[in-house]
């Protein structure tokens, strides 16, 4: 199963699978994340997140708009979206420099659902804030520094 | 045993693009923190979500903890009809699902 998953993460669109057997219960709460998320999730550097992820630099995109204030009042509650103009986007990968663990979240987009989210990210301290978006097999990447008045007691 | 709140959402159609906003109730312990006693808190957090239209996922999610207490996500997906049913999952670290549906505006 596990390696299922991991061939599921590359691809991008495994998160389905992973639904489908939330919804069946066929996954217990240790099988919860699978080899590759756990490493991902662990990352504590932008390098180690790309290690998992299996490629190398990203392509600095101006296409990916990184939607945030310049400066967060509560680092616990910081507000932000992402937006790709990149076509054939498949995948956005959040992460906070800063933060103990780089990856705050993956999500993975169905043709028909518009490359974009929007949610609230903890921050450790002021930093720059990823998005790395996978579209058409490559990988590219954005980021914009949020500057944080009030950590977000993560560490 | 703690057992997990609805989620709080909206649906609402335009011009043929649906857009779901979505309130998790969940308390996102990252395992970092202690309590007052200095007791280390366990960490609690959803790991994925998804939301499906019709049988079909229309976004699938994996958090982490440095998502905020209560996460909220807002995401639009093209295709869904007023009245249509969009259904709303997750599952957290220790195994606790909630399922949620909500109606298209």
């Amino acid at each position: 199963m596990n390696h299922q998953r991991r061939r599921a993460l590359k691809a991008g669109g495994g998160l389905g699978i992973y639904g489908l057997l939330a919804a069946t219960g066929l996954l217990g709460p240790d099988l919860a994340r699978a080899d590759a998320d756990r490493r991902l999730f662990a990352a504590t550097s932008l390098r180690e997140v790309l290690a998992v992820l299996g490629v190398g630099r990203p392509d600095d995109s101006g296409d990916i708009d990184i939607g945030a204030a310049d400066i967060a009042e509560n680092g616990a509650l910081v507000p932000v979206s992402v937006t790709s103009a990149l076509p054939a986007t498949e995948q956005i990968v959040l992460a906070v420099e800063k933060n103990p663990n780089m990856v705050a979240a993956v999500f993975t987009f169905p043709e028909g659902t518009l490359p974009e989210v929007h949610t609230r990210l903890k921050m450790a301290e002021t930093s720059d804030v990823y998005a790395l978006v996978r579209a058409g097999g490559r990988l590219y990447a954005a980021r914009k520094e949020v500057r944080v008045t009030l950590g977000g007691c993560i560490a | 045993m703690s057992s997990s709140r609805p989620m709080r959402m909206r649906a609402a159609v335009q011009d043929g693009v649906t857009e779901v906003r979505v309130l998790m109730s969940h308390p996102m312990e990252t395992g970092h923190r202690r309590d007052a006693s200095g007791a280390p808190i366990p960490a609690h957090f959803i790991t994925d979500f998804t939301a499906t239209h019709k049988g079909r996922i229309v976004l699938s999610a994996q958090l982490g903890p440095a998502i905020s207490a209560d996460p909220y996500l807002a995401f639009r997906f093209k295709g869904g009809a007023s009245g249509d049913t969009v259904v709303l999952s997750w599952i957290d670290n220790r195994g606790e699902q909630q399922r949620d549906e909500v109606q298209i505006r």
